[in-house]
């Protein structure tokens, strides 16, 4: 026989720890046990008896797992923290005494600490990285436009727009951009990396207030981090294609080395001479250098150099064919056209020529047109990175945010940018006619809802997969016309039946209890029209009505009779499943709810236009 | 040439003078010949002193200056009056201080000197030569003392003679000096200047240039103590003795930075190209870490990590440009403002822009990842696995009521003609007479194929119970009001049964009709007029009588008093005309009482639990637990191993008595009270009517094989009844052979369902 087993030494009561005594444990102070949580991904847990793992107290408090933070305390950082803070100390008591120069001293002393075994740590494998993008992207993204301040450095928000600026290119260099969606809190963009799909926000261009009551410090760490991270993913990525990483230019690399001779013999004439003096101008050159390759890369015009020049990628691709065989033909067929489809939806904007008007926001443009394939080029004193003049006749689409142009170019379209995002989501170029200078443009569709059954599809949605479906079997925006055309004999049908549908009204009050179908109703109506005017001559007089006949609708009284079997069925659930299957069914009412809600004021919102359009024309 | 700073001092003395001289001159002459008709109020001092005076010392004028630079000019004139007051006896003290003013400096000859002073003497003094050590103070402190002061070693300074005015007069008139002699306050002396001071004096009062020579005026400026380091130092002084020997302080503080060195307490600075190593390194700091032919290694911990939950993607609403149906309307944007934060549905309004460029930043955006970031580091993680569950798979799978039938599905009449709530209803046991008691204090006999009214009888108060005698040889009613129970032949139907019937009742009248004196029952036979009318026997109970019962033969019956305490329960026999009190004990207030329809048994339902008499060996046999809180109903099988309770809090409990004493199976399907529950007596049928308009008609079959299980499923909802002041339905009553259901409700109608 084993020793009974004591109260509160195993199970949920060992397996987790609360914060206070996690802190106690690891013998640092709060603000320093937090950035530890957040550079080390510890998060706290939900345990699932609190009382048990509060050893009977109920209290609401923090757990932590306990073997996270037995992980916590073998961490390098700790100890980095230990001196940071007695830096600190250092610099302030320096300070205290006014002793600028040990200020100084004691500055240039800054403990330094990576995050690389973290990164390793976290992500074991580089998809699991990938996985986890999301958030590192938006911050980044988000950081990169940040102003330099007290908490976030000029090199540090450098750093921010220097990774995300490669990023882009990658994204450019590997054509896996796949959705983009503008909505009021900033745009959308959906990525396909290495089959996973990375979905990251970048906030408009235009300036917004910063609020006060947002604790920076918390957000800069995990920026902190996250630069790490996107560090390292951009260097494998890069590798991955076959790109240098720190990107280099493909127009740049030859300019430089022509650059760079001369400037070695200079420098071994001169070595004897002015060795400080030449460096520090070497520097400042670099610096300069550095500023405009920066610029260059941030335009993203330019494409990268590849570190293999010779292989080109089509054999690999080639290859794959027969790897990928399997047993059944007709699979194979389907991946092939998937393929096909695919290599066609990243190359949308091949051979389309660009031209980006200066109110557009170029950044966001360049980067979508680019990543399928098209040219873009903006006016020369924009911005750094333009490759044509707005005079270039070969230019087929010049995007124009503004309400009218004063000198236009036959040869090109002028479109608004949302036909850049519209014909991105819908994977094929759509007719520039909609979104022309100064027209009004058609809704913009979030890309990422996929509508399930019995969710509110609204009817432009169901527009733009009619004329997806419709390229797809080979008919050609037929079903737009076809639209057009219901909708005029709508509005027909509509004069002749504003007549009766006065009567209909008046004679639903009477017979709005009993629940009938539409189509019993519409037969009712030519009999009750007849009927009409006797009733209004017999009203007072006691009089007998001419029954009815009932029609017996076998359909409907099967469905009826289901639900009410339904119901009946129901009312059995026993208890124990009641409940979540009340709260299914309440879901399910209220997303139908939803959906009809929309639907309603969708289809009075219609109704409204018809009208205005009729009395226009009238 | 002579340092600047000697000269800069002299023209500050020129200055002074001019200061302190300003009153002296007003009325000085142009011409030395005049000076004796006009300068009258001044002193002259003595012939001797003009030549001495000529080479008058800096002391003296030291003196001047610390008078000037204390007083304003203001004071000037008061001084003047001292002066004058004081300058009779001048002539002594003379002596004395010119013994003192060895400086051969004087202002006069300024210009004119030659370098060759002695630099050492001038500059060890930077403080003035100062006689007189009273400081800064009222001269005429000392106007009642011999001595005007005391000089460095502290000996007085004896007044210097003045003359009287008598004196000054006359000197005023010889002395050709005289408008040029000042009295110095200080020492007491009288100071005649020199001609070049005077000239000086002249320039500064025509503001012109002291000297007037433009040599020195525009001299090039020396600009000695400017940032430039000039080889030679200002001075010669030679160095102090403490600059050649190395400090000890420093000493000290290099020896501590070595052992901090040493220690490794403070590193080196470092050197510009290691900095920038540095930062070069900074720049590329990455490198691959995620090597392909690298084996990972997944830890324990990994796998037990519990990723963050992905932010929702953002939908049409969201869009710059949504579709017009997604913009809030005016009450949902009031809704949407008037809920908090956290309880919105969306944390944003749609809005619609025309075109991009009008498109604002989004205020929020910053707080939104703030908070994402703290819900990643911050919100408790729990692993949980979501039901993908079809609602299908949660309904029981049950026979289709179809397969069940028969039992009744449509309203098929309605009796109507009570004007108020229908309480109670009864089926003869052939199922051709319904009755109904009302509290309209009527009771109605129908026919039941027709729905013809056949006869009405008014009673005194409303109607509590009504009950056929299950009896099918008699034709019997029991109705209960108030605290009598009445039996009834109603007259209807076969008249062969019916004269059965009388004849039954009166040849049992011969029996004992000792009423028992516990009972407090009395039986009496009616009548007269009330015979006519049908009534045969009169029962009347000492409380209000709720409830009535019979037992399934017809001989006995039971009533229920709920005030009755210990005798709240009654049973009576027709045949003896006897009651009997069964318990002795109340066990909480009775609801409700049932006859087993074959065994000896009672069925007494309080509140909460049904207990099961033997009436035969008079003992407890059963105690079943309602799992309710107050029971309304109760109704036996026809077999007698099945109970249905009905309650106030809408449960229908359903009771195996072979299993348990507690519910095989509870039924909350009704939404609001159960007022009444029954069982059909041929069919595998029960039914629950309810406040909510309901009838509910179950389908129960209990199998004789014990392994299945016995099978309840509803099979039908009947509705068609309206609520009256929160009652709905009050009773309902299968029909006896036929499926049939009747049920009477608050709205005065009987309906009947086949």
């Amino acid at each position: 026989m084993g020793r009974a087993t004591k109260k509160g030494q195993s199970g949920a009561a060992t397996a987790f720890v609360h914060r206070t005594k996690a802190i106690k444990k690891l013998q640092i102070s709060l603000k320093d046990f937090r950035r530890l949580c957040i550079l080390k991904g510890i998060y706290p847990v939900e345990p699932r008896h609190r009382k048990k793992a509060g050893h009977g107290n109920q209290a609401p408090r923090t757990y932590y797992m306990m073997k996270d933070i037995q992980f916590l305390l073998h961490e390098p950082l700790i100890d980095k923290f230990r001196e940071f803070k007695h830096f600190m100390k250092r610099l302030t008591r320096a300070y205290g005494r006014k002793n600028l120069s040990a200020v100084s001293r004691i500055r240039k002393n800054r403990p330094k600490y990576k995050l690389d075994h973290i990164v390793k740590e976290r992500y074991p494998t580089f998809i699991d990285a990938v996985r986890d993008l999301d958030d590192c992207l938006s911050m980044i993204f988000l950081f990169a436009i940040f102003p330099s301040t007290k908490i976030t450095d000029t090199r540090f928000v450098q750093l921010c727009r220097r990774l995300s600026v490669e990023f882009l290119h990658y994204v450019i260099a590997s054509k896996s951009l796949r959705k983009v969606f503008i909505s009021i809190k900033g745009i959308y963009y959906q990525a396909d990396l290495f089959g996973q799909q990375v979905n990251w926000i970048v906030p408009h261009s235009t300036g917004f207030a910063h609020p006060t009551d947002v604790d920076y410090r918390v957000m800069k760490t995990f920026v902190e981090f996250y630069t790490t991270l996107l560090g390292f993913v951009n260097y494998k990525c890069y590798h991955s294609i076959n790109l240098h990483y720190p990107p280099q230019l493909l127009l740049d690399s030859s300019e430089e080395k022509v650059q760079e001779d001369p400037k070695v013999g200079k420098r071994s004439r001169k070595r004897k001479n002015a060795q400080l003096e030449k460096i520090q101008k070497e520097r400042e050159k670099r610096f300069v250098e550095r500023d405009t390759v920066e610029e260059r890369l941030s335009a993203l015009t330019q494409t990268l150099q590849k570190t293999n020049t010779g292989e080109p990628e089509e054999d690999i691709q080639i290859d794959e064919f027969p790897a990928s065989e399997t047993d059944d033909p007709e699979l194979v067929e389907l991946a092939k056209q998937e393929r096909d489809k695919l290599s066609k939806f990243q190359n949308l904007f091949k051979g389309l020529k660009f031209f980006l008007n200066r109110e557009v926001p170029r950044e966001t443009l360049v980067f979508i047109i680019r990543s399928f394939g098209g040219e873009v080029s903006w006016h020369e004193s924009q911005a750094v990175g333009y490759s044509y003049p707005e005079t270039d006749e070969k230019i087929t689409h010049q995007i124009v945010d503004r309400p009218s142009m004063e000198k236009q170019y036959l040869s090109r379209y002028y479109v608004q940018p949302q036909w850049v995002f519209d014909s991105v989501n819908a994977q094929m170029l759509l007719p520039p006619a909609d979104y022309f200078i100064g027209v009004t443009l058609p809704p913009h569709l979030s890309p990422f809802v996929t509508e399930q059954e019995g969710d509110y599809v609204p009817p432009e949605k169901q527009a733009l997969l009619n004329r997806q479906r419709g390229i797809d079997s080979g008919i050609d925006e037929d079903s737009e016309s076809e639209e057009v055309d219901d909708d005029e004999e709508e509005d027909g049908e509509g004069h002749q039946s504003d007549d009766s549908s006065e009567e209909e009204d008046e004679e639903g009050e009477e017979e709005s209890d009993d629940d009938e179908a539409p189509a019993t109703k519409k037969q009712k109506t030519g009999s009750k029209g007849a009927n009409k005017q006797k009733d209004v001559a017999n009203t007072s007089a006691m009089s007998v009505e001419e029954g009815r006949v009932e029609v017996d609708d076998p359909g409907r009284r099967q469905t009826r009779q289901e639900a009410e079997e339904r119901r009946l069925a129901e009312m059995m659930i026993p208890k124990k499943k009641r409940r979540l299957y009340n709260k299914i069914m309440h879901s399910k009412k209220k997303t139908s709810q939803e959906a009809r809600i929309l639907k309603e004021k969708r289809e009075a919102i219609d109704m409204q236009k018809k009208k205005d359009k009729k009395q226009k024309l009238t | 040439m002579i340092s600047s700073k000697r000269k800069l001092d002299a023209v500050n003395k020129n200055n002074d003078i001019l200061n302190s001289g300003v009153d002296l001159f007003v009325n000085e002459p142009p011409d030395e010949e005049d000076v004796s008709d006009q300068d009258e109020d001044s002193s002259s001092s003595d012939d001797d002193n003009v030549n001495d005076d000529g080479d008058s010392d800096s002391s003296q004028y030291s003196g001047l200056e610390e008078e000037v630079a204390s007083s304003s000019l203001d004071d000037s004139s008061d001084e003047e009056e001292q002066g004058s007051d004081s300058d009779d006896d001048d002539d002594d003290g003379e002596d004395l201080m010119l013994s003192d003013s060895v400086d051969n400096i004087a202002i006069g000859t300024n210009a004119k000197e030659p370098a060759v002073v002695d630099e050492y003497e001038q500059d060890s003094s930077d403080e003035e030569d100062i006689r007189n050590t009273v400081g800064n103070i009222p001269m005429e402190w000392y106007k009642n003392y011999k001595h005007i002061g005391y000089d460095i070693e502290g000996r007085k300074l004896i007044k210097p003679e003045h003359g009287d005015n008598l004196d000054d007069f006359l000197n005023k008139a010889d002395d050709p000096n005289y408008w040029r002699t000042v009295h110095n306050r200080l020492t007491g002396q009288n100071i005649v200047l020199s001609e070049e001071d005077v000239q000086l004096v002249q320039n500064l009062l025509g503001k012109t240039h002291p000297t007037q020579s433009t040599e020195e005026q525009y001299a090039p400026w020396v600009d000695w103590f400017s940032s430039e380091v000039m080889i030679h130092p200002l001075s010669n002084r030679p160095e102090h003795k403490r600059s050649f020997i190395p400090s000890k302080w420093e000493k000290l503080k290099v020896g501590q930075m070595v052992h901090a060195l040493k220690m490794g307490w403070m590193k080196p600075s470092k050197t510009q190209e290691e900095q920038e190593k540095e930062e070069e390194e900074q720049d590329d700091k990455f490198y691959m870490i995620w090597n392909e032919d690298e084996e990972t290694e997944i830890s324990k911990r990994y796998r037990q990590h519990i990723p963050a939950p992905k932010t929702s993607l953002p939908g049409h609403a969201e869009s710059y440009n949504p579709p017009p149906e997604y913009l809030f309307t005016k009450e949902e944007e009031q809704k949407w403002r008037d809920q908090e934060p956290e309880q919105r549905r969306m944390n944003f309004m749609p809005q619609k822009f025309s075109n991009l460029r009008t498109v604002p930043g989004y205020s929020n955006f910053i707080r939104e990842r703030f908070e994402r970031c703290l819900d990643l580091y911050l919100c408790p993680r729990q692993r949980k696995t979501r039901m993908n569950v079809d609602p299908e798979d949660l309904i029981p799978r049950l026979p289709k009521p179809k397969d069940l039938q028969p039992f009744p599905t449509t309203q098929s009449l309605v009796y109507l003609g009570h004007t108020d709530m229908v309480r109670c209803i009864s089926v003869d046991p052939s199922g051709q007479w319904l009755v109904s008691g009302s509290d309209d204090c009527s009771v109605r006999v129908w026919e039941v194929s027709t729905g013809r009214c056949m006869k009405t009888l008014t009673v005194k108060e409303k109607v509590k119970g009504i009950a056929w005698n299950p009896n099918p040889a008699v034709c019997l009613l029991a109705i209960v009001w108030e605290k009598t129970v009445v039996l009834l032949n109603p007259g209807v139907g076969d008249k062969l049964q019916l004269s059965n019937t009388d004849n039954m009742l009166a040849s049992q009248t011969q029996a004992e009709s000792s009423a028992d004196s516990k009972v407090a029952v009395s039986w009496s036979v009616c009548e007269g007029s009330e015979h006519d009318q049908g009534y045969r026997l009169k029962l009347t109970h000492a409380h209000d009588v709720s409830q009535f019962t019979w037992h399934s033969k017809g001989d006995y019956f039971a009533t229920v008093m709920p005030d009755g305490q210990t005798r709240s329960v009654l049973i009576h026999q027709l045949s003896r005309r006897r009651s009997q009190n069964p318990f002795s004990k109340s066990k909480g207030s009775v609801q409700c009482v049932r006859f087993h329809p074959l065994r000896p048994f009672l069925f007494v339902a309080t509140q909460r639990y049904v207990r099961v008499y033997n009436l035969l060996k008079q003992e407890l046999s059963k105690k079943l637990q309602a799992n309710c809180k107050w029971v309304s109903s109760m109704a036996v099988h026809a077999e007698g191993d099945n109970v249905i309770l009905g309650s106030y809090d809408s449960k229908m409990s359903w009771f195996d008595l072979d299993l348990s004493t507690k519910p095989y199976q509870t039924m909350k399907h009704h939404k609001k009270a159960i007022r009444q529950v029954c069982y059909h007596k041929k069919y595998p049928l029960f039914a629950s009517a309810s406040d909510d308009c309901s009838l509910i008609v179950c389908h129960g079959r209990v199998y004789n094989d014990m392994l299945q299980n016995p099978l309840i499923v509803p099979v039908k909802v009947l509705r068609g009844h309206k609520a009256e002041k929160g009652v709905g339905i009050l009773d309902c009553v299968f029909h006896p052979s036929q499926p049939w259901i009747f049920s009477a409700g608050a709205d005065t109608t009987i309906r009947l369902y086949t």
